[in-house]
């Protein structure tokens, strides 16, 4: 105001009236600066918000970056060839070998051999879960799957070690059960809770005009789940079963402690042709960082190596999720514009 | 009867069947999962008393108790959470309340999803090579615990997400209406309505974080340690690690059996427990919830 006064103090005009404008200029002048300071610290607000938001992409980047660099010295020293067809795993020894094949064949065989298991045990149960099951059972039952799901896998691991193994030395007559069937069990078990919660939500989804126009039809329930939601549902459950895969070929702990860990090819031959076997002990991918990543010097080309199996593990696993993911969204895409 | 009706009585028949059928599946699952629970609780729980969690491993592991795993895995659990919490919020909060819909958050959910889809032993081995040999943290609990929270990252960014995305929209418009600015409205307004929300997941990540054995193989944790971890340089005993050990390292297994039973049962205990915390304070939130 003294400013304002100073200013218009020789002006014919009714000072009252200049004051009131410039007052209500300075207001506004004062807002605005007032607001374009709280723009700026939410314009900054935002921007932390966006960085923060973009770690994820970021730290992805970073461990593929990383896995990258840090594989290099030894797919340059070895070669990618030796690594994918080698057939001997001997990285420590005087005269190392990196041939990672029977590990890559021992995640596929035993990540293969738990889906088997677990793909219809887990759908039919989805089955029961969305479809059967009264209201009250399946309130009861939903949270009971998802405590399997949080089993430490050293747990479960401890378990195929000391029960699930035994019997199966038993069954099978061998000297030891820690092979690779026994492995597909736990594995089997682990990932049942993924595909049972991601297939009865896919079986959920699907719009209930369908079911009601085959039950309109004659079709009993059983005709229903079998003809219209099962096939209606299908792209879904395929998509959890791609995460199951995921989740299997990736999990280390129980794994290792379930098959033994030999460094043989997993395979049999039958009349001379090689075939995959379970039932014998063998050693994965995730296993092998597991035992050798512990105590492995720094900088060696062994160390390097242990990184391009990490490496083949995340392409696989990405690849898998990808596709599960865009199967997924356009699963749900379909059935929203229904 | 007629033929109409002996189809229609087979149809009956068949759908009978097949419901029992996954009836019964479903019946397998609650029936491994009750045995290994039965398991582990039958032939654990006469090991457990006061010395065996409060006392450390004597006699090559053969004796004693399991404090300093406890201790370890206590540690390296709370600090991932305090790392990957606040991280995980500030994610959510530009995912549910800045962000529009667009290419930018396309793939930051597509990375998301992905990295909860690494393999958690890729972890281990990213974090052995960025914390541990890159960074000179060397194996201890800080590398561990960091690398557990990249794990943890993606669980607790999805169960955040989740709690924001329960605040009703309207709790927004009004702040807005009231002249409050963008900020201020999530800060009053919509993180007060979530934090419980986050709270529970963040529980469950935590009860996640401290099951894990294969990341820490790598990053720190320690085969046996005599004392308890002072610096967060130092490695550390862990539950996980020590039923690993016990399990298949140990030169007589056979002797340790009971010792590594009891073990499974006390980390099987803590995961439930904090699981079981974090569902039942759920449920009382959404009971007091007015809206």
């Amino acid at each position: 105001m003294a400013q304002v006064d100073e200013h218009d103090v020789g002006r014919s005009q009714s000072i009252n009236q200049a004051a009131d404008g410039a007052y209500a200029r300075r207001v506004r002048e004062e807002l605005l600066q007032q607001s374009s300071r709280s723009n700026l610290a939410n314009f900054l607000l935002e921007k932390f918000f966006m960085l923060s938001g973009m770690l994820t992409i970021i730290i992805l980047l970073l461990i593929l970056v990383f896995l990258l660099q840090n594989s290099w010295p030894a797919l340059q020293e070895v070669g990618i060839a030796e690594f994918l067809i080698g057939q001997r795993w001997m990285p420590s020894s005087p005269e190392p070998g990196f041939g990672a094949l029977p590990l890559i064949l021992s995640s596929l065989f035993v990540t293969t051999g738990a889906l088997i298991m677990a793909v219809p045990w887990a759908v039919a149960s989805a089955v029961y879960l969305g479809e059967v099951a009264p209201v009250k059972i399946r309130e009861i039952l939903k949270p009971v799957i998802e405590v399997l799901e949080i089993f430490p896998s050293v747990v479960l691991g401890f378990i195929a070690l000391v029960v699930l193994g035994p019997i199966l030395a038993e069954v099978f007559n061998l000297s030891s059960g820690l092979i690779g069937l026994s492995g597909a069990i736990i594995l089997a078990i682990m990932t049942l809770p993924t595909i049972i919660s991601i297939s009865e939500d896919a079986l959920k989804s699907v719009p209930k005009e369908f079911k009601e126009a085959s039950a309109s039809l004659g079709a009993t329930r059983w005709e229903t789940v079998r003809y219209v939601s099962l096939p209606a549902a299908s792209s879904g459950i395929v998509a959890a079963i791609m995460l199951g895969f995921g989740r299997a070929v990736g999990e280390t702990m129980a794994v290792l402690m379930a098959i033994g860990n030999a460094l043989d090819m997993p395979l049999k031959e039958v009349l001379g042709i090689p075939l995959p076997t379970l039932m014998q002990s063998m050693r994965t991918l995730t296993a092998t960082i597991a035992i050798e990543g512990s105590d492995v010097p720094w900088g060696s080309t062994h160390y390097h190596a242990l990184f391009v199996i990490g490496l083949i593990l995340f392409v696989i696993t990405f690849a898998v999720n990808l596709v599960s993911d865009i199967m997924l969204s356009r699963f749900q895409e379909v059935n929203r514009s229904d | 009867m007629t033929d109409a009706e002996k189809k229609l009585y087979l149809k009956r028949v068949r759908e009978k069947f097949f419901f029992v059928l996954c009836g019964l599946f479903m019946l397998l699952t609650i029936a491994v999962l009750s045995w290994i629970l039965f398991d582990v609780i039958s032939k654990g729980y006469s090991t457990i008393n006061w010395t065996f969690l409060t006392d450390r491993p004597r006699e090559q592991m053969t004796a004693g108790g399991i404090w300093p795993a406890i201790v370890g895995t206590f540690y390296v659990a709370s600090l991932t959470i305090i790392i990957s919490v606040p991280l995980g919020i500030t994610s959510a909060i530009y995912l549910n309340e800045y962000a529009s819909k667009g290419t930018l958050v396309r793939i930051i959910r597509l990375s998301i999803r992905n990295l909860s889809g690494v393999p958690s032993i890729v972890y281990g081995l990213f974090g052995l090579g960025l914390f541990a040999a890159t960074l000179g943290l060397g194996t201890s609990l800080i590398t561990a615990a960091l690398t557990l929270s990249i794990m943890s990252l993606p669980w607790v960014i999805t169960a955040s997400e989740e709690a924001l995305k329960a605040v009703p929209q309207s709790f927004r418009e009004g702040g807005l209406a009231l002249g409050a600015t963008k900020w201020q409205t999530i800060r009053q307004l919509v993180l007060p309505n979530a934090i419980p929300g986050m709270a529970t997941g963040s529980i469950l990540a935590l009860a996640r974080a401290a099951g894990e054995t294969a990341p820490i193989i790598l990053t720190g944790a320690a085969f046996f340690l005599p004392a308890l971890p002072s610096s967060l340089g130092d490695r550390f005993m862990a539950m996980p690690y020590h039923l690993y050990i016990l399990a298949t390292q140990h030169m007589s297994p056979a002797q340790v059996r009971p010792i590594a039973y009891a073990t499974a049962l006390v980390l099987i205990a803590l995961v439930m427990a904090l699981n079981l915390a974090a569902i039942v304070w759920r449920y009382r939130i959404r009971k007091r919830q007015i809206w």
